[in-house]
């Protein structure tokens, strides 16, 4: 491996990536009797891009394989081969070892080659040319190119651009790797590159694509090599060289789908150029056959319709690069600055308060546009970090299309509201918990096509995944029209297991046992699920987040599970309560309710313990300056406020001087500089620049037990 | 020696690279040092935040330009100086173990370099810190001064600044 290339790599990792979501993302779109010329053209650009990015980067064992993939693609792209369903399974596993292979890459270790062999040989057996490119050696990864290339020259001209030029020694050695090489000076700044070796166009753009861009150079074949090639342009960059032998049999080849397309096979010459306009990726001489094309002799055949294609590339091109990758902490760092400028801001305000705004009307003026501007900065910051919800989405119908194949039963998924945007910090941990909900529709949800069949529903199932914005929470639901939630079942259960269940119970109350640790109604434990962990993971991993999950469910008809969850982590609601001298801010969803108690609901237990009598129930009481030793204004419940809180189920009582205000809060970190303090969850900064501790409602409860 | 000497002394000690620099401060009627790279900044002492069930000597956490930060005063951690609060009080930000952390002191009195032989190794006795967290005592214009190793000294369990800490206590 070369050194020189590895500070690509990182790209090469995202992009392929990338490259294997949308293939993954294709295939499982395409229909199978009638897959659309497009789409098998898009998959197998993302199998070239990868294949391409591979090759240069010296990791032959993906190379090989995308290699096999792509001729059993181009097989069926051709026609020449039909797609079955067995090719789709058998594309989507070589996309999953491809992905495994990558991530061996990315962590340096050493992806075990025989893994890799089960897939390669489905693929083979697939292909079906009698003696065909099929059984050719592995690392013969160019076989979808004519006979081997005899030895060529070609002369390149680069022009280094200052900003990213990559020393020429560098770049020669990296040459000098495809063959002979020799380097002209020609003035400033300008090189010609004589390179000669039994190479293809394409591996010398490998090496340029990674460090110059197209504009500054050009490479063309300077000898008198027969064999004409056509140079098909992606927008990835990576070359590509498709069989041409003679004009009207290129011009009859059905894949001359609208890449820039070169035949002539009288002329010698093969021009590359540089697209001024577009100095990333896209390619099109066609549309611009100008002098900086270099020495193009080469005639563009532009077939009709090739056009219509252009504009459609071209906007890909400009939104690929209309974003930029940067990392979360340096967001995290400008959300950061963005708080303090929130917070300096409200400390100007209250400095300016005690002035007379007749006399000061500019400095007043002053802080209301800081003001404004400084909130729209923050939501625009905060809005960097949201992400669409079909990044999580997105793996489902692969998830989907396996399980239902497995467990016999036919699934439609269908996804609503993937635009909904909520915190990266929230997605990542929304995953699992969506995976497990999914599961468990499918396999104890759907039923199998004959059960359905004969409850009067259409054989396939109907599997919706939705997410929507409500207020200031997000809601994801997932839908089944299956059998739904037995309610007898999770009753002989629930006494089973020795839960209290009450028989005249509502469905509501009833719902909620399956979340119950271990309970499992499954009748028998399918390695998808049933071994009744789960929804308790579920249920503790939203609640982890802040949110909340909802069952409702009707038997025959369907169940829908229902998970809020706030936007963000980085914010919360809160409600700020004073005791003593100080403030400390509630969690707002752990709150039920906060009143002032007459004298008659406060009872004391055995002297000690005091406990509160509201709606019929008679809960602990807890003072919150008896926990964290602080003078307070009064110790008379009947002074201060008492705010119930739901604590795992639980409720107390929680004793304190005065509520003083609902915030939204900016939650910090105390472990980073400091510890973990018992009873507290984090802290924020409040609006006059002092820190207030977030409770922790569940901690408390414990810390007063102990 | 005189004084002039002396700072020439620690001028070729810092250009040869034997001399640290040290920012002093007092506690009661002793002088400490800590290395000056571990001192991000100094400031007044105001708007603090207690804590509960935490030992005397935290003082509880400020809010520094967004970062949540505890303070410790020395002063009543060790049982020296006035411990009064008022527009004089000062407190010296760290930056010690990938932490950022502030100590109450009675003053900052300067920043000086201390050439390595002028260092001596700490006596077990003498001050009312552990020799534990004493690099050794420099002299400075015939004022003994003591070298704190500040970070031993704020990840030293009887901080109790940390969670590891914590555990072992």
């Amino acid at each position: 491996m070369n050194s020189d290339l590895s500070r690509f790599h990182q790209v090469f990792f995202d992009e392929a990536k990338e490259h294997l979501a949308e293939m993954e993302r294709l295939l499982l779109a395409l229909d199978v009797a009638d897959p659309g010329a497009e789409d098998l053209d898009a998959v197998f650009r993302a199998a070239h891009s990868i294949k391409g990015g591979s090759g240069t980067f010296g990791f032959n064992d993906m190379c090989d394989l995308t290699h096999v993939l792509e001729t059993l693609l181009d097989r069926v792209r051709k026609d020449e081969q039909a797609l079955t369903e067995a090719m789709v399974d058998a594309l989507l596993q070589v996309g999953d070892v491809l992905r495994e292979q990558l991530a061996c890459h990315q962590d340096g270790t050493v992806f075990d080659a025989q893994s890799a062999e089960p897939a390669m040989q489905l693929l083979r057996g697939l292909i079906d040319t009698p003696g065909g490119v099929a059984h050719r050696e592995p690392d013969q990864n160019d076989a979808d190119r004519p006979a081997p290339l005899s030895s060529r020259l070609y002369s390149i001209s680069y022009t280094p651009d200052a900003d990213t030029a990559v020393s020429m020694e560098l770049l020669v050695a990296e040459l000098a790797r495809l063959g002979t090489v020799e380097v002209d000076a020609v003035g400033e700044n300008r090189w010609v590159i004589k390179l000669c070796g039994a190479i293809g166009k394409e591996e010398i753009e490998d090496v340029f694509s990674f460090i110059a861009d197209r504009s500054h150079y050009s490479i063309e074949l300077a000898d008198g090599s027969p064999q004409a090639v056509a140079a098909e342009e992606e927008d990835d960059g990576f070359g590509f060289f498709l069989p041409v032998i003679a004009q009207a049999e290129a011009n009859a080849v059905p894949e001359d789908d609208g890449f820039g397309f070169f035949v002539d096979p009288e002329s010698i010459a093969q021009s590359s150029s540089g697209d001024q306009d577009d100095p990333g990726y896209g390619f099109f001489t066609e549309l611009s056959p100008v002098a900086s094309v270099g020495i193009a002799k080469a005639p563009a055949a532009v077939r009709s319709g090739q056009s219509s294609d252009v504009p459609k590339r071209r906007a890909s091109d400009a939104e690929a690069e209309a974003s930029i990758r940067v990392g979360v902490d340096k967001v995290d760092q400008l959300i950061n600055l963005v708080g303090e400028l929130v917070i300096t801001h409200a400390m100007l305000a209250q400095t300016i308060a005690g002035l007379d705004p007749q006399l000061h009307e500019k400095l007043f003026s002053g802080i209301g546009q800081l003001e404004r501007n400084s909130h729209d900065l923050q939501e625009s910051v905060m809005s960097i970090r949201m992400l669409p919800i079909g990044s999580v989405f997105s793996r489902f119908p692969r998830l989907v299309r396996d399980l239902s194949q497995k467990l016999g039963k036919q699934v439609e998924l269908k996804l609503v509201g993937e635009t909904t945007e909520l915190d990266k910090g929230l997605i990542e941990h929304l995953a699992d918990p969506l995976t497990h909900l999914v599961r468990n529709s499918l396999d104890h949800g759907l039923e199998a096509p004959e059960l359905r069949l004969a409850a009067g529903k259409l054989a396939k199932g109907m599997l919706t995944l939705q997410a929507a914005h409500q207020g200031g929470a997000i809601v994801v639901e997932v839908i089944d029209d299956g059998a739904g939630l037995n309610r007898q079942r999770i009753v002989a259960k629930a006494r089973e297991r020795g839960l209290p269940v009450d028989e005249a119970a509502s469905d509501e109350q009833i719902w909620p046992l399956i979340f119950a640790p271990g309970f499992s109604t499954a009748a028998q434990v399918t390695d998808v699920s049933g071994r009744g962990v789960g929804m308790d993971v579920v249920k503790r991993n939203i609640e982890s987040l802040g949110g909340r999950v909802e069952i409702s469910s009707q038997q025959g008809q369907g169940t829908r599970i229902t998970i809020r969850l706030p936007l963000t982590l980085a914010i919360l609601d809160g409600l700020s309560i004073g005791v003593g001298e100080q403030t400390f801010i509630l969690p707002l969803n752990t709150i039920i309710e906060s009143f002032q108690p007459l004298p008659e609901q406060i009872s004391t237990v055995s002297e000690s313990g005091r406990v509160v009598h509201v709606r019929g129930d008679y809960l602990p009481l807890l003072a919150l300056h008896q926990l964290f030793h602080i003078e307070p204004r009064t110790v008379d419940p009947c002074q201060g406020i008492v705010v119930t809180l739901d604590v795992d189920g639980g409720k107390v009582a929680l004793l304190v001087d005065a509520l003083l205000g609902q915030h939204q809060v900016v939650v910090k970190s105390l472990e980073r500089n400091y510890r973990k303090v018992r009873g507290v969850s984090g802290a924020t900064i409040m609006g006059d620049g002092k820190v207030a501790l977030i409770l922790d409602a569940a901690a408390l409860v414990s810390f007063s037990r102990s | 020696m005189s004084a002039t000497q002396v700072e020439g002394q620690a001028a070729a000690a810092i250009m040869t690279g034997t001399a640290a620099q040290y920012l002093t401060f007092t506690l009661g009627k002793e002088e400490y040092a800590v290395d000056i790279l571990k001192v991000q900044e100094i400031r007044g002492y105001d708007a603090v935040t207690a804590i509960a069930n935490t030992p005397v000597f935290i003082k509880g956490v400020i809010n520094l330009r967004g970062v949540i930060v505890p303070i410790v005063d020395l002063r009543l951690k060790f049982q020296m100086g006035e411990t009064s609060y008022d527009a004089f009080t000062v407190v010296i930000i760290l930056n010690v173990l990938d932490r950022v952390m502030g100590i109450v002191v009675d003053g900052v009195t300067d920043v000086l370099a201390c050439p390595a032989e002028q260092i001596k190794p700490a006596p077990q006795f003498g001050a009312a810190l552990d020799t534990r967290y004493i690099d050794g005592l420099g002299t400075v214009d015939g004022r003994m001064i003591i070298l704190v190793d500040i970070e031993k000294l704020m990840s030293s369990p009887e901080m109790a600044l940390m969670d590891e800490a914590l555990d072992g206590v």
